[in-house]
């Protein structure tokens, strides 16, 4: 199908986007990338009245370290992602996260603030923001405030941005020694959506992990910062306790029915993905064997 | 309010001016405003490929992008790539080995293929796959298209430019 008629406006800067934004509210809408707004508009799932196309403001582009931050400006391609020496070298779980992430065609326009402001509950990047501990940067008509990863997404295509705001930044606090993290996700194809996926940050000294944050995503109506993690924390892991923290994920999962799986192969998948993080960040292969129970 | 919008872009080494509208989308301009029709559409979002042109230099979505959105842009077709002889020993090798039947996904398939070869001059059959994992082809099966994009890397490796 095609996209119903609407107007539209090339913002000039992030201050005249605003401007756009403050009159026209929630009959506008932002288009960065377009690769998850022209689908839902050529379906007719959505049909704004006006289009602020921000795509060309090179104010929110760029990937910079400052003061222990990585600040990653929302108009970051997929594949500037996938490209750039200071991701690879700071925040490689986005960069190992984003080879995930739909197709080339697709991820030389989609963006990471569109991915984060669409906050589609099986997309890669905003469980790797959460799990990251990440604050996202959003700018309105009062100015710029700041929002912890944790506390953006509210549900399915939901966050914590009102109508007349700008995802204008991510910023990612840099991982230190003894860092480590881990990305594995089920598709069907590569490429696709995940049907259950995980992105995981840890800290591991002697052994044991001194931090792990498990990012897991289409398992609910939005990415999970896992509490079951919290059991795995400052403990010598063993078969044992790591099969208690799989069932408290089993009991922390709220996972859809769809055609793609039931709720009850996402939970066992979860485990699954549990299980294969724990073995591979500890470097503890027998960890992840006998994972069907 | 929608009223057309003036639109100034090089389409295969030409330029372009143009008021459109700015539902109109790069596929339909290109096919039905130019009559390059070897862009195709299929499914009008994102998940065929039938519709892959290259937007300076890098391929992309057609159906998903705005005409207006191109203002200022490059953009080259399978016209374009077909005219310049960029792409004439791959096309030769889809027909050699029979990766094309109705052709409907072939135009996409060649501009993927040779952003591909473009990138990595000797990609392995796995990594053929993963670059052309968002194109449909419905009739081929896509053995014979790996094999054919194979063998162009093969021949192009051979023959140094
Ligand atoms: C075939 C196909 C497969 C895909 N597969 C995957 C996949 O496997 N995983 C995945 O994660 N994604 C996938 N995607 C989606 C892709 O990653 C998109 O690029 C991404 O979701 C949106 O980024 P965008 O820049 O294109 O945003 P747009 O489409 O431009 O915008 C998306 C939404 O966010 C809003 N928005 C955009 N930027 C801002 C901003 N700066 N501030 C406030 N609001 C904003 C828009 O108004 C819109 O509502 C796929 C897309 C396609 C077409
Ligand atoms: S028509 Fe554009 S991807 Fe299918
Ligand atoms: S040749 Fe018919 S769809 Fe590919």
């Amino acid at each position: 199908m095609k996209a119903a008629a609407f107007a539209y406006a090339r913002a000039t800067s992030v201050v005249n986007a605003l401007e756009l934004l403050a009159v026209h509210g929630d009959k506008a809408k932002v288009l960065s990338g377009g690769q998850s707004l022209m689908p839902a508009m050529n379906l007719r799932l959505l049909s704004p009245e006006i289009v602020v196309d921000i795509g060309g403001l090179a104010e929110l582009r760029g990937i910079a370290m400052r003061g222990g931050v990585l600040v990653v400006g929302a108009l970051t391609r997929h594949v500037d992602l996938l490209r750039s020496p200071e991701i690879a070298l700071h925040a490689p779980l986005l960069r190992d996260a984003v080879s995930h992430v739909a197709h080339p065609a697709i991820r030389n326009r989609g963006t990471i603030g569109g991915s984060l402001a669409h906050a589609d509950p099986a997309s890669e990047l905003p469980a790797c923001v959460v799990a990251l501990d990440a604050t996202i940067v959003a700018r309105g008509p009062t100015g710029e405030r700041r929002i912890a990863a944790t506390k953006f997404f509210k549900g399915i295509f939901e966050t914590a941005l009102s109508s007349d705001e700008l995802l204008v930044a991510i910023e990612v606090p840099v991982t230190g020694q003894g860092s480590t993290f881990f990305f594995q996700e089920y598709a069907r194809r590569h490429g696709d959506y995940a049907v259950v996926g995980l992105a995981a940050l840890a800290v591991v000294a002697a052994g044991r992990f001194s931090d792990l944050r498990l990012g897991f995503f289409a398992v609910g109506d939005r990415p999970l910062l896992a509490a079951a993690a919290g059991k795995l924390v400052n403990a010598c892991v063993n078969r044992g306790l790591l099969a208690e923290a799989a069932a408290a994920l089993t009991n922390e999962l709220d996972p859809p029915e769809d055609q793609q799986a039931t709720a009850a192969m996402r939970r066992h998948l979860a485990t699954v993905l549990l299980r294969r993080c724990v073995a591979d960040l500890l470097a503890r292969p027998e960890l992840a064997t006998g994972v069907t129970k | 309010m929608s009223a057309p919008v003036s639109v100034s872009l090089l389409v295969n080494g030409e330029p372009i001016d143009a008021f459109v509208l700015p539902r109109i989308n790069l596929a339909d301009f290109l096919r039905e405003n130019l009559k390059l029709t070897g862009t195709h559409v299929g499914c009008e979002h994102g998940v065929c490929g039938a519709c892959t042109v290259r937007i300076d230099g890098e391929v992309v979505r057609s159906c998903l992008m705005l005409t207006v959105q191109a203002h200022g842009a490059s953009v080259e077709t399978i016209e374009g790539i077909s005219d310049s002889g960029e792409i004439a020993d791959l096309q030769a090798a889809f027909r050699e080995r029979n990766a094309l039947q109705c052709g409907y996904c072939t135009p996409g398939m060649l501009m993927t293929a040779q952003d591909l070869l473009k990138h990595s001059p000797a990609p392995d059959r796995q990594a053929i796959r993963e670059h052309l994992s968002g194109n449909y082809c419905r009739c081929t099966g896509y053995q014979a298209i790996v094999d054919a994009v194979e063998a162009t890397a093969r021949m192009r490796a051979e023959r140094p430019a």
